[in-house]
């Protein structure tokens, strides 16, 4: 037994047992805050398993923005906190027993998964050099599975479609009821002051190395989604409406680029998203730039949540 | 016993835990949580693929990686329209949970 597997053995507990506190604890608010710890550990065991680009999109998703989001959920909920009858001892103990079931075979699958894994490594190293990067997890994403990365994306939008289409009539084209603070405290607006030039910069780093090392256009438009959310939070700059043509034009531009690209691989190469010889990089560069940008408006406005208002209050 | 077998384990005891929330747990945003706890479990699980499957100099097989980055995003964004389907569902009958005997929704006097 190495330091490293006394310190994984330990992390895996850590993160366990906060699981468990999240799923057990009866305060929304402690629920939600040892959620966003949780997600930060998952990060760090996605380390672990030396998966660092998922860590990133783990770190800034499961730690960051669902944590968000569900805080502001949970404080329009407060008034009927803790309403609602838990299910009786028979029943907990019936779920107990079907999750331990399930758990355990799970279990028992990991252990008894073949020796000799499957495995598509040597065939995305073998094609790395032809797509001109050196992250094999972006080739994947934008060249070996492009297609998945482009519905990702759709779906990103369709959510949005979704969540505005939850808005009263009265309201639609109009202002997210996006505020998790009604008074924005000093402290706030300083950090939020400080914040998103340095945030920024880390952002497009993140695409920009994303091809190379670990990195990539969602994990940068994460960032720049906080970034904006924190500005709108300590109200430095107003909730935008909806109907904002500008905002529309950035939500999609990013998607149509990216289809674009792939409709050109119909005539330069021989299939859609097929890029031309010698000129994938440069391409994917193009798509994964507008893609950031898009992704961090589509985030931002998805916590933002649908119209409320018809005018800015 | 290797650390990819270990975050196996763990994954797997992830879902179990998430589903036992989400079935006990009568509050829908609690519900939305666990959920995501079953969810991650599910990813670990696929990371743990990618770790044994490293092989031709990489540490790991890229393909399911980049499967969970997509399916990260694909959650968050399931996870943003529940959240909000259960706001509006609170605005319009001022009710966010599920009671199992509960079958006339809205009716008793359960809230605190």
């Amino acid at each position: 037994m190495t330091y490293v597997f006394v310190f994984e053995v330990g992390l895996a507990a850590l993160l366990l047992a906060i699981a468990v506190w999240t799923i057990v604890v009866r305060a929304t608010f402690a629920a939600i805050v040892f959620f966003m710890i949780y997600g930060l550990l998952a990060a760090i065991v996605w380390v672990r398993l030396f998966a660092v680009d998922v860590a990133l999109t783990e770190a800034a998703i499961g730690g960051g923005l669902t944590g968000m989001l569900m805080l502001g959920a949970a404080a329009r909920l407060r008034e009927i906190e803790n309403s609602g009858e838990k299910p009786g001892l028979p029943m907990r103990l019936a779920a107990g027993m079907l999750c331990t079931l399930i758990s355990a075979a799970l279990g028992i699958v990991v252990f008894s998964l073949p020796d000799v894994a499957p495995t598509l490594a040597p065939m995305a190293k073998a094609n790395l050099a032809q797509t001109g990067l050196g992250n094999p997890v972006a080739a994947v994403l934008f060249a070996y599975r492009a297609f998945d990365t482009l519905l990702e994306k759709v779906v990103l939008l369709l959510a949005l479609v979704g969540v505005w289409s939850l808005a009263p009539d009265r309201v639609w084209g109009g202002v997210p009821g996006f505020r998790v603070y009604a008074q924005p405290s000093s402290i706030l607006v300083f950090l939020a002051q400080l914040l998103p030039p340095i945030g920024i910069m880390i952002g497009v780093y993140m695409f920009w190395t994303g091809a190379s090392y670990p990195g990539g256009a969602f994990q940068g438009g994460t960032v720049l989604a906080a970034m904006w959310l924190l500005v709108m939070i300590a109200r430095l700059q107003p909730v935008p409406a909806i109907s904002l043509r500008p905002l529309r034009l950035l939500l999609v531009v990013g998607p149509v680029i990216f289809i674009a690209i792939g409709l050109l691989g119909f005539v330069l190469a021989d299939a859609f998203l097929a890029y031309p010889a010698g000129y994938s990089k440069p391409l994917i560069i193009v798509a994964e730039a507008t893609l950031t940008l898009s992704i961090g408006v589509t985030l931002g406005l998805l916590v933002a949540g649908p119209p409320e208002w018809k005018t800015q209050q | 016993m290797n650390s990819a077998t270990l975050f196996g384990f763990c994954g797997a005891i992830l879902v179990g835990l998430g589903l036992f929330g989400l079935i006990t747990n009568p509050q829908l945003l609690r519900k939305i949580l666990a959920f995501n706890v079953l969810g991650t479990g599910v990813f670990l699980l696929f990371g743990v693929i990618a770790r044994r499957g490293a092989a031709a100099g990489l540490e790991g097989d890229p393909v399911p990686q980049a499967l969970v980055i997509t399916g990260i995003v694909v959650a968050f964004s399931a996870t943003t329209m529940a959240v909000v389907l259960l706001l509006r569902l609170y605005q319009e009958t001022g009710e966010a949970t599920i009671s199992p005997d509960d079958t006339s929704a809205g009716t008793d006097g359960s809230r605190s």
